[in-house]
């Protein structure tokens, strides 16, 4: 029981973090029908920018509240973030919305592989230490189950997040526009929609998202590094997909079902495969519950909302 | 008469749109055939539900007495059911003889072992075929362009290669979707004598057209679709005749 | 004539009649070794090497070029291919098969495995593919590293050694042989043996892309829609692209796993995948002359950066900026990004045929 407690408390963790970076592939995927494989290099350059901030503040300023230095950090992570994905958006994919399928994909590979070299020139190949501004002490609400909380914070800011992006894609104006574009680039050009404007400020949403998504990560991981958005990124589009992709909350409760699997995976993988496959395997879940969504429920959980190209 | 095509009570719906409601209509062997009705009638609907681009929500299409399958577009061709598109859509970076050749894709079978090895009856197939598709070339009259890439062709013959491609497969019926639309007048004179050729030679034409003038010149009978359903059927002279057919032309915002 | 021709001498070459061009490509292909054995053994290495990723190159741009469907693991079918060899032909196991029996074993896992991973992700969207590959390459490489216990079978991160060499018709090809005095090196014999692959294989593909199944895969490419509409089985026809690709990507990793006589996870990462992609998009996808120049291009590419880029940097700015490998890494993303914006058919582009030519007077 105590486990099983533990394994759903760090999968919530881990799970709400894929929902933050998932939810920025599935807004670009419903909006562009476009897999931004370079979304996932956004999450790193949040951390690292972060890491650079807090690292410059400290050493400028000693004895600052950690709690400053996070703030400063996500203030400066999230813009660079932001802007990082607008350029990525305008550079790379605007003049190719109407090429051949396959011409996107490859640029957004090779954007994914830019970014990683830059952040490799820029901050080397070294793992980076990962500052703990909230408190990892553990603590024990009951006997057998440990949290931090850094974990709580974690849980709390991302479900903050999802909650304000609800909002503003169901309240606000840019909301309404944005499913309008979702549902079809022409007709929302007919309404007065400047599907670039939106198509941009999807990208930079999302961006933001993954800028803080970066931040709780290392902070989680106490690392940072040049290639640590890679794998973070795949199984956010993983989640997305098994949420049904374009859908938001599928996004969500893709990344959380995501976390859970993985944790409970990890957990009990030994028992299931007989000592055959140990915890090192915990990797490959997220592809075993992509193949499974895939033959089975295409669509997702929570069905798919793809923008209608024809 | 022997019927062709049948059509029974057929649906489809968009979410809430209701693009096709009760569509019955029967195409007769040797026919040209025309679906008329305003800009959202569903004509274009009826095409992609016959062809299997989308699943049937209600009724049946009938085939020389054989129910056709829903959503699985190449068996519909098996059928000998062909179609081109009311924005065309060629293989733009093959050239109008590989576009051709590639319809032929059904009506011939070397497989992979016969063409890596290049058997004697794979070389065979595929000389003939090269042949087969010039020949179709030239007889939709862009014999000439057999080695233009589709993309560079003229709109006109852009549309002649796709009625050629889709002759390839060998259909019985092929069902044209708006194939003068952008046509200027000569282009669609040039048209209307292949249309009539193509019939002449024994092959059932289902034709959507907004100009009702070639509708009236070309088509032994039509059917008029408005908001999905049909509102009047018969030849084109009876059709001119009909009340709400009239009303459906001249009430809504188009008129002709 | 004598001043015009002489002052635009490029575009000149490029116009070469292709009854010039033809033996004039066959006579640099047998005299490559020689003249790179003057340079130094390791650049037969190099060309060696170039022709094992030509030979990637052309099973891939069958998947991605011919087919349009974008294989980002394509190296796990490399992997499976090279493990196959050094499992079935090593003191590892202690199993000794020769090379016409563990080559096309490995072909069959390598297809199979594609046509595993293509049934259930073919009938959807075409881009998810992209992904299910990158997850299959980063599953199979996670299985290389950790299945060294509880039963060793790959030996982990340490790899296979001491693996069996092409050994064709009792000519040991990691042996240099004594022909009538000559002494030709054993980089050399594998040069040729690879040669004769590659040649294979172009004449293969050649024969698929001037066929009813070629000019199938280019419709799909070009419009799906369309491609059903004339009665294409779309997925067959995807699946068989993609298996087929599978197929050449199983051989030369056996040929790689003979070559090398050493294996190891490292050799099979995504960067790996990427090169091969990256060798496509620079020739031109489906054009297969481009994709063979692209080839031998980005596996020369390390060599001349160790080469010239290193030294100019000592020279301008006394010490290196950025080492060969970041380098590398740079100029492939760069290559993939302003490729498709700036030049998407490549740098040699060329019309890729999908009927013979030659058919008016036939
Ligand atoms: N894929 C689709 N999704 C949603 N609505 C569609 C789709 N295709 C057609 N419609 C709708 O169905 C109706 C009929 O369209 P269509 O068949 O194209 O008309 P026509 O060809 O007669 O001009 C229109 O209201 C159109 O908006
Ligand atoms: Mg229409």
């Amino acid at each position: 029981m105590e486990t099983f407690l533990q394994q759903t408390l760090n999968g919530l963790v881990s799970g709400s973090i894929y929902a933050l970076v998932a939810l920025g592939y599935t807004m670009v995927y419903g909006i562009l029908g476009l897999i931004n494989f370079a979304h996932g290099e956004l999450v790193m350059i949040g951390a690292l920018v972060a890491l650079q901030t807090v690292t410059a503040l400290s050493g400028a300023f000693p004895g600052l509240h950690p709690v400053i230095l996070l703030i400063a950090g996500v203030a400066v992570a999230v813009p660079v973030c932001m802007a990082v994905g607008y350029l990525i958006e305008r550079i790379g994919y605007r003049r190719l919305r109407n090429a051949p399928r396959l011409a996107p994909l490859i640029t957004a590979i090779g954007v994914s592989f830019l970014l990683q070299t830059l952040a490799m020139i820029i901050w080397g190949r070294e793992f980076h230490v990962f500052p703990q501004l909230v408190s990892t002490t553990p603590m024990q609400p009951m006997d057998g189950v440990v949290v931090s909380p850094l974990q709580i914070f974690t849980i709390v800011v991302a479900f903050a997040l999802m909650g304000g992006l609800m909002l503003l894609v169901n309240k606000s104006r840019l909301g309404r526009a944005m499913r309008a574009t979702a549902e079809n680039h022409r007709v929302a050009g007919l309404m007065g929609i400047n599907a670039n404007g939106v198509i941009a400020a999807t990208f930079i949403i999302g961006s933001g998202l993954a800028a803080l998504a970066g931040v709780l990560f290392a902070s989680n991981y106490a690392i940072a590094h040049y290639a640590m958005g890679f794998t973070p990124g795949l199984k956010a589009f993983t989640a997305a997909v098994l949420g049904g992709i374009g859908n938001l909350p599928g996004a969500m409760v893709g990344g959380l079902v995501l976390g859970l699997v993985e944790s409970f995976g990890a957990g009990y993988i030994e028992h299931l495969t007989f000592g055959f496959l140990n915890s090192s395997y915990q990797d490959i879940f997220a592809f075993m519950i992509l193949g499974a969504v895939l033959i089975f429920r295409p669509s997702g959980l929570l069905g798919e909302r793809v923008a209608d190209r024809a | 008469m022997i019927t062709l095509l049948e059509s029974r009570a057929v649906n489809k719906r968009f979410g809430g749109l209701k693009a096709l409601t009760d569509v019955s209509l029967t195409i007769r062997k040797g026919e040209v055939y025309g679906l008329i009705g305003p800009n959202g009638a569903g004509k274009t609907t009826f095409f992609n539900v016959l062809t299997g681009a989308y699943a049937i929500d209600g009724g049946e299409f009938v085939m020389n007495g054989a129910e056709l399958p829903s959503a699985k577009p190449h068996l519909v061709v098996q059928h000998g059911i062909a179609r081109t598109f009311q924005n065309i859509r060629l293989f733009r970076e093959l050239t109008a003889l590989e576009n051709v050749m590639a319809g032929h894709h059904i009506r011939s079978s070397a497989g992979v072992w016969g063409i890596l090895t290049q058997s004697r009856a794979a070389r065979e197939e595929e000389r003939l075929m090269q042949e087969r598709a010039l020949e179709i070339l030239d007889y939709v009259g862009i014999g000439r362009h057999a080695d233009t890439v589709a993309r560079n062709l003229s709109y006109g013959d852009q549309r002649r290669l796709e009625i050629a491609r889709a002759l390839a497969t060998e259909p019985q019926l092929l069902a044209l979707d708006e194939p003068a639309a952008g046509m200027n007048a000569t282009e669609t004179a040039g048209l209307r004598t292949l249309v009539d050729t193509i019939r002449g030679d024994g092959i059932t034409v289902l034709l959507i057209e907004h100009d009702v003038k070639l509708i009236m010149g070309l088509c032994d009978r039509v059917a008029v679709l408005d908001f999905g359903k049909k509102i009047a059927e018969g030849t084109p002279a009876e059709v001119q005749r009909c009340p709400d057919v009239i009303k459906a032309y001249l009430g809504g915002h188009r008129a002709h | 004539m004598t001043t015009n021709s002489t002052a635009l001498p490029l575009p000149a070459s490029f116009a070469l009649d292709r009854r010039i061009q033809r033996p004039l490509v066959i006579l640099l292909a047998l005299a490559a070794p020689l003249v790179a054995l003057s340079m130094g053994k390791s650049w037969v290495r190099v060309l060696d090497f170039a022709l094992l990723y030509v030979l990637l190159a052309i099973g891939l741009n069958l998947v991605v070029g011919f087919a349009g469907l974008l294989d980002l693991g394509y190296i796990a079918f490399y992997a499976v291919g090279a493990y196959t060899w050094a499992f079935l032909a090593s003191p590892h196991f202690g199993i000794h098969l020769p090379f016409w029996i563990v080559l096309p074993l490995g072909a069959a896992f390598a297809a199979l495995a594609g046509i595993a991973l293509g049934f259930p992700t073919l009938r959807l969207r075409g881009d998810y593919l992209a992904i299910v590959t990158l997850g299959f390459g980063e599953i199979i490489r996670i299985f290389m590293n950790n299945l060294n216990q509880p039963i060793n079978i790959t030996n982990g991160p340490q790899g296979i050694d001491s693996i069996d060499p092409l050994t064709i018709a009792g000519l040991d090809l990691s042996k240099d042989l004594d022909l009538f005095g000559f002494q030709i090196p054993s980089l050399t014999l594998y040069y040729y043996a690879f040669l004769a692959c590659v040649v294979a294989a172009i004449i293969l593909v050649r024969r698929l892309q001037i066929s009813r199944i070629g000019r199938a895969w280019a419709a799909i490419r070009d419009d799906e829609l369309a491609a059903k509409a004339i009665g294409i089985d779309t997925r067959m026809m995807k699946l068989l692209a993609f298996g087929l690709g599978a197929t050449f990507g199983g051989v030369s990793g056996g040929l790689f796993a003979a070559f090398q006589g050493f294996v190891s996870p490292e050799s099979f990462s995504l960067m790996e995948s990427i090169v091969v992609l990256t060798m496509i998009v620079l020739g031109g996808m489906g054009n297969l002359a481009g994709v063979i120049v692209g080839a031998i291009m980005l596996t020369a590419l390390p060599e001349l950066l160790r080469h010239f880029a290193v030294p100019m940097q000592m020279a301008l700015f006394g010490k290196t900026l950025l080492d060969p490998e970041v380098l590398r890494m740079l100029l492939l993303s760069l290559a993939m990004i302003v490729m498709m914006l700036v030049r998407p058919a490549g740098l040699l582009p060329a019309r890729t045929r999908y009927a013979h030519r030659d058919r008016r007077n036939a």
